[in-house]
């Protein structure tokens, strides 16, 4: 696209949005208003999200050339609750123009009624779900998530996709329970071709199809937390069945297969996490099994292995509004021997285990209306990186921009991290608040 | 002789409680029990307490941000384990987070912040007690009270501020890296126990900042300073604290404190 027109066309949506926003400041009633208002409460952001790559270089099939992300949107949350306040409601949608795909487009983030009672809560509709105790690293989080939106320099939120799903929340004074039923299944999003280059051994093989599970109940997803305080740290127990997020590939024939088909293979998860206060600092750590339910053997070298995966987190603050974050953490194949027996020609030998650290650091500065933070993931077994330096800062308490930049490592472009780094990138997002 | 003895141990004995000297001690109580006093006023009224909070922190070149939320405290015996519970109406980017506090003596606190976008439960490691609260004059420590034990207490003098007879009393860290202050002065209500006025002097012994209670009134029979003001005189940035709503013994339950009603605060108290 001419840069000129793709300016223009900013441009315009800018002013437009900026407009808007006036006209939401101006309308919103003043903030210490006392007794009932509207049963609605409306409010909402303007964002500005741009990401560019900082070589020239873009994937030939590509979108947006030297942008990886430009996107403008309004997103409007409304809520309310009932007088005796035990039903309550919150919508989250974006409207957004897409720069890259030149699109505009409407998105449901979140769309859910709650129901409480003294001993349970039920959540219906589109809801997001977070769970364990690792910072960006995630063991029995087993809820969509967009991988995409995290590499381009989205906010934070983005990461997370929300299911159309219940949720019960049961709570006595020995445990809580939380239970997600999970009908309709969601992927993850994952960085596609026409805007990342990544490694994909079956590249040149463009007849893919793709199979999500059917919306049956024997295909339901459930999701269990059981959590309780254990003599001063918060335990929590998890259980999982449904499917790997990620699709597995399945070529019709080898060694030179004209077709793919795939589907997301079936998984269980089980797993524990726990969370305490050890002297100045603060201790985590998580580990969870996944059962590769569609290949237990590990024989099958589409279907991913069946493996262990353990986190020990530490975090402290260093010294006034600086804080240090360090995780470990590890994934290890279950039946590696099978792994590397039945792996096809041409396709990359992974190590039976995959080792990880991450770093964060944060600092803030002048009333904390500024922040640096630095994330940065480092993986000694397979050689690669990712660093995330930012920088965010409040004009006011409406108006805020972030900038920082996704700086990808690797000897190898067929490793997790290494296979992105072409794909480094600065990006920038200004958003307002009403 | 040993009667003797006895009769001028005796006579001592009444001497001594008789004395002038003893009486204003009697009158007058340690510098401590001022401290510790003003500490459970300030920390500690009511058995619990729901308030609704506006901050304005205010630049020096006058350009000013909103901090307003909803304060739920319980506390489990005056003077030691208490509960807080924070929920964020504004500003925008900080709607709907909630933030819990259990504050335990003599040791590091427990915190917990939830984050409404990613529906995300983080707890955070909560040993410096320095740092700004929610980016204003205050400190976390400020919120929840310095330690009377923290310091050793001495009396300056009497006087009358704000017309109410107040004790200036002086206090000094017993341990000089658990602050950021040298000495403080504190101007504390020989009546009520109010704290009126309190003034930091860095570790230059420079003043650097200000708290004053601007407008102090009964709230529930519990003496509180609905209105405070943190300033700091070295860089001109100030907060000034509003409680907008303020009830105490309004039959907060234990179990509100838990992570369940910090994903899901109650309607009925943060309304």
């Amino acid at each position: 696209m001419n840069y000129f027109m793709f300016m223009r066309t900013h441009l315009a949506l800018i002013i437009i949005s900026v407009l808007l926003g006036a006209l939401c400041s101006f309308a919103q009633s003043p903030p210490t208003q006392n007794g009932p208002g509207l049963p609605v409460r409306i409010h909402g952001f303007l964002l500005g999200n741009y990401a560019v790559r900082t070589s020239d270089e873009h994937p030939a099939s590509g979108e947006g050339g030297r942008f990886l992300w430009a996107d403008e949107r309004l997103r409007l949350e409304l809520s309310g609750d009932t007088a005796k306040g035990n039903l309550s409601f919150l919508f989250k949608g974006d409207l957004f123009h897409d720069a890259v795909a030149n699109k505009m487009d409407g998105i449901v983030r979140e769309g859910y009624l709650d129901y409480s009672r003294p001993r349970f809560d039920l959540r219906l509709g589109r809801q997001i779900v977070t769970w364990g105790v690792g910072d960006l690293l995630f063991i029995n989080d087993v809820f969509p998530k967009d991988w995409s939106a995290f590499f381009s320099g989205r906010p934070l939120e983005y990461l997370k996709v929300g299911s159309d799903a219940a949720k019960l929340h049961v709570a006595t004074s020995a445990l809580n329970a939380e239970l997600v039923v999970i009908p309709f299944f969601e992927p993850d999003n994952l960085p596609a071709a026409e805007r990342f280059f990544f490694f994909d051994p079956l590249a040149g093989v463009r007849n893919r199809s793709l199979r999500e599970p059917a919306t049956t109940i024997g295909n339901t997803e459930l999701a269990l937390r059981l959590y309780r305080r254990v003599a001063e740290t918060d335990v929590s127990l998890y259980a999982y069945r449904g499917y790997w997020r990620q699709p597995s590939f399945r070529p019709d024939q080898f060694p030179l297969p004209t077709q793919l088909q795939g589907s997301y293979p079936r998984l269980a998860v089980y797993g524990v996490s726990a969370q305490r206060n050890v002297g100045a600092a603060l201790l985590s750590l998580e580990a969870g099994y996944y059962d590769s339910q569609d290949d237990r053997r590990g024989a099958d070298p589409v279907i991913p292995n069946s493996q262990f995966r353990f986190l020990a987190g530490y975090q402290r603050q260093l010294t006034t509004d600086f804080t240090l974050g360090a995780q470990y953490y590890a994934e290890i194949m279950k039946d590696y021997a099978s792994h590397k027996a039945t792996l096809p020609l041409g396709f990359p030998v992974q190590e039976r285990a995959r080792h990880l650290f991450t770093v964060r650091l944060t600092q803030l500065f002048k009333y904390q209306t500024w922040k640096l933070s630095l994330f940065s993931f480092y993986s000694p077994s397979d050689q690669d990186a990712l660093l995330i330096p930012e920088i965010w800062h409040a004009l006011t308490d409406r108006l805020s921009f972030t900038v920082g930049a996704n700086i990808f490592a690797g000897r190898q472009s067929t490793t997790f991290l290494g296979q992105f780094d072409r794909n480094d990138n600065l990006y920038l997002a200004i958003r307002f608040d009403f | 002789m040993r009667r003797f003895l006895i009769l001028i141990f005796v006579l001592l004995t009444v001497a001594v409680l008789l004395s002038p000297a003893s009486a204003s001690a009697q009158e007058r109580p340690s510098a401590e029990a001022v401290v510790a006093a003003a500490y459970r006023v300030s920390h500690y009224s009511g058995n619990d307490m729901r308030a609704r909070v506006l901050m304005r922190l205010i630049s020096k070149g006058g350009g000013e941000r909103i901090r307003e939320m909803i304060m739920l405290r319980l506390d489990r015996e005056d003077g030691g384990e208490q509960k807080y519970f924070l929920y964020f109406l504004q500003p925008g980017d900080v709607r709907d987070m909630t933030f819990m506090v259990w504050k335990h003596p003599q040791r590091d606190d427990e915190r917990w912040l939830f984050i409404p976008a990613i529906k995300l439960v983080r707890r955070i490691a909560a040993n410096d007690k320095r740092s700004s609260f929610v980016g204003s004059d205050f400190s976390y420590e400020d919120v929840s009270g310095r330690e009377v034990e923290e310091d050793d207490h001495t009396f300056v003098r009497e006087e009358t501020r704000n017309g109410r007879p107040v004790f200036v009393i002086r206090s000094v860290p017993k341990d000089d890296k658990s602050s950021d202050f040298s000495y403080r002065l504190a101007w504390i209500d020989k009546e009520n126990s109010v704290l009126w006025q309190e003034e930091y002097y860095d570790k230059r012994s420079q003043l650097y900042r200000v708290f004053t209670a601007d407008e102090v009134k009964q709230v529930e029979g519990q003496w509180t300073a609905v209105k405070r003001t943190m300033k700091n005189v070295q860089n001109g940035h100030r907060t000034e604290v509003t409680f907008v709503e303020m009830d105490y013994n309004v039959g907060l339950d234990d179990s509100l404190f838990s992570e369940r009603y910090l994903q899901n605060p109650p309607a009925r108290w943060i309304r």
